[in-house]
């Protein structure tokens, strides 16, 4: 059974292996070339004290290729997943041969274990390979740019659970809906579907995010003064700079855990909506969108703002979710679980479906 | 006699549709029987049962003395070829052997492409893009080469020409004849069967209308023609299978193991073919009858 699935896959596979061999030999030619930069112009950038321009020269480096790389990193785990998965049984059904197939001597449910079997692990094979190379490729990149959860999906081994997530849902939809190319459509929206409820909602709280609680500061902590959408003006809460991290949510709280609210700060700084345009008819308007600073500020602003900051951060604190660097490989784990374990319920799915309802 | 084939009130639904509802049949070992019914009458639903593609809705169906797709073993017991014949579009001929070589433990790999030497094809050719007879004889050759106990086919032939068809027929022939295999095959041209089978069974509308062998089927059998007369004044042993009436003259077919004496009649002999279309067009006239008359019964 393996050898006959191995013989039909064969062809499937020689295209993905070469162009495997493809992406590998252009990262053979240009990745050398990214580390020698590194090295003589980045590592060293702190002795000349001219950082930001040696890594931002640095960072433009093969752009195209940066943007490809990390384009295809995204898509090909999904992609593979579903032109291998959503085939697999479907096209049996749809051109009759499942007739064929069913009635040689090897139960359905066994034809179906292995083709699941051998054509899951090579789609997870050419993900996780092909993600290796990315993060290989990435690295003196990624060291440049501490954002290493931007690109938290298309680095290291989250891949190899997204392409068998991919290939087990386009299997279940190739079983439940009998055509190729509907399953296929019908796997892609399943898959960004899932892909964009994980990201929101599921991912970040896999492993509980770190919560830090920080001191007001004009310009770290505090962004600025503002108000959205025709709303109040508030003070707006700062990223704080956590190099590597993950930021969920940021918020000014007071120790009830309380949001700082608009009419607070104008009761607390009365003055600052005089200086900077409040509420009210003459208050800028704001179109569309978060805008926390409306133009140049007036003179001596910023010293109404600094005495405002200090007089909220008497009793206020703001409060940052994240995740640190230190949960990313528990995170790539938890993730990688998480995809496999849906993968292989999928998989049951598809065999009981294959033994009981298509008889 | 052994049952190849065992049927008892099988019944297949699909939805709210009855594909097939309480069929009974026995099919006995040992022969080439022919599976002959109108479109609709169940009989791709019956084989589909019989090879464990499909699962009964309700009734029971035996194989071989076993629960058909039972196991890897009693699914190499039993041979089938599908309707049109499917095969991999994109796989060679000789890859579609060495498919069969992998996937049934008692793959005869010289039987296999000894028939495909004999049948002309290239081994190198693509099977998507083979005749319809040469695809039908690269599935027959799949189906025999995992030597078989029984040899279900499904309408192997309706989509064949005249030629093709009989080279299909030709080569199972040989086969029953080497390897004596069972076979039934579905078919609605009674053409195929007189020459191929030896056992008739004619399903309408999920009922056995006839079963039995060819030979005794038509020797007891006959076309009676005579002046016209009230079919109701034959004897008790004659069973009228078809009648027609001209204002003078009345032509029956009856059934029956006894001789006939009455000397108005002139006796003919029946066709195959005579015999197959009568029994259709005697279910189809009383099969609402009988139906209604079932109900009035509850």
């Amino acid at each position: 059974m393996i050898r006959s699935t191995w013989m039909q896959f064969r062809a499937q596979a020689v295209v993905a292996t070469s162009g495997l061999l493809i992406v590998a030999v252009v990262m053979a030619i240009t990745g050398p070339h990214l580390v020698h930069l590194y090295d003589a112009n980045v590592s060293t950038c702190a002795a000349h004290d001219d950082c930001s321009t040696a890594t931002s020269s640095f960072l433009q480096n093969d752009h195209a290729l940066q943007v490809g790389l990390n384009v295809l990193a995204v898509v090909l785990p999904g992609i593979i997943g579903i032109l291998w998965g959503a085939p697999l049984v479907a096209r049996e059904l749809e051109t009759g041969t499942y007739r064929l197939a069913w009635t040689q001597s090897v139960t359905r449910t066994r034809w179906l274990a292995v083709k699941l079997g051998v054509v899951g692990l090579a789609s997870m094979v050419v993900a996780g390979l092909f993600s290796l190379m990315v993060t290989w490729w990435f690295s003196p990149i990624d060291r440049v740019n501490m954002t290493v959860f931007a690109t938290f999906d298309q680095r290291n081994i989250v891949a190899v659970g997204y392409a068998a997530f991919a290939f087990a849902l386009g299997a279940a939809a190739g079983v439940f809906i009998r055509r190729t190319v509907p399953a296929i459509a019908a796997t892609l929206v399943a898959l960004v579907t899932t892909r964009l409820l994980d990201f929101f909602y599921v991912q970040p709280h896999l492993i509980t995010p770190v919560r830090h609680s920080y001191s007001l500061a004009l310009g770290t902590t505090i962004s600025g003064y503002g108000g959205s959408n025709g709303a109040q003006a508030s003070l707006f809460p700062g990223t704080p700079s956590l190099p590597n991290a993950w930021i969920l949510s940021t918020d000014i709280v007071d120790k009830a855990g309380h949001s700082l609210t608009a009419s607070v700060v104008n009761d607390l700084c009365p003055q600052l909506a005089t200086v900077l345009g409040g509420p009210g008819p003459g208050a800028p308007q704001i179109q569309g969108g978060h805008v926390a600073a409306i133009g140049p500020a007036p003179a001596g602003a910023n010293q109404v703002l600094q005495a405002c900051v200090s007089k909220v951060g008497a009793t206020y604190r703001e409060l940052v979710s994240y995740q640190p660097p230190g949960h990313f490989w528990p995170l790539q784990w938890a993730e990688l679980a998480l995809y496999l374990g849906v993968a292989l319920a999928l998989a049951g799915t598809c065999a009981w479906w294959v033994r009981h309802r298509l008889s | 006699m052994t049952a190849v084939l065992e049927a008892s009130s099988l019944g297949k639904r699909y939805g709210r549709r009855w594909a097939l509802s309480d069929c009974t049949l026995s099919i006995p070992e040992g022969k080439v029987v022919g599976l002959v019914g109108p479109n609709g009458a169940g009989k791709t639903t019956l084989l589909h049962l019989g090879v464990g593609l499909l699962a009964p809705t309700s009734g029971s169906i035996e194989v071989l003395g076993g629960r058909p797709a039972d196991g890897p073993a009693q699914l190499g017991r039993v041979g089938f070829v599908a309707q049109d014949a499917p095969t991999y579009a994109g796989l060679t001929v000789d890859k579609h052997l060495r498919l069969g070589a992998y996937l049934n433990p008692s793959w005869d790999d010289q039987v296999a492409h000894h028939r495909i030497e004999e049948l002309g094809l290239d081994p190198s050719q693509r099977a998507g893009s083979l005749s319809g007879g040469q695809r039908a004889q690269l599935a027959l050759t799949m189906a025999i080469a995992k030597r078989p106990e029984l040899l279900l086919l499904d309408e192997p032939v309706a989509s064949l020409d005249p030629l093709a068809r009989r080279e299909f027929l030709q080569t199972l022939m040989e086969v029953v004849a080497e390897q004596g295999v069972s076979v039934v095959l579905s078919s609605h041209l009674v053409a195929d069967l007189e020459r191929t089978c030896d056992y008739l069974v004619v399903l309408v509308a999920s009922r056995v209308q006839l079963s039995g062998e060819i030979g005794g089927l038509l020797a007891s059998h006959h076309r009676l023609s005579g002046p016209r007369r009230d079919p109701g004044s034959l004897p008790a042993t004659q069973d009228v299978i078809e009648e027609s009436h001209t204002e003078r003259q009345t032509t029956l077919l009856v059934r029956t193991d006894d001789a006939i004496l009455d000397p108005t009649w002139t006796v003919k002999p029946v066709t195959l073919e005579d015999l197959v279309l009568a029994y259709m067009g005697r279910a189809r006239d009383t099969q609402p009858t009988r139906r209604s008359g079932l109900k009035v019964l509850r």
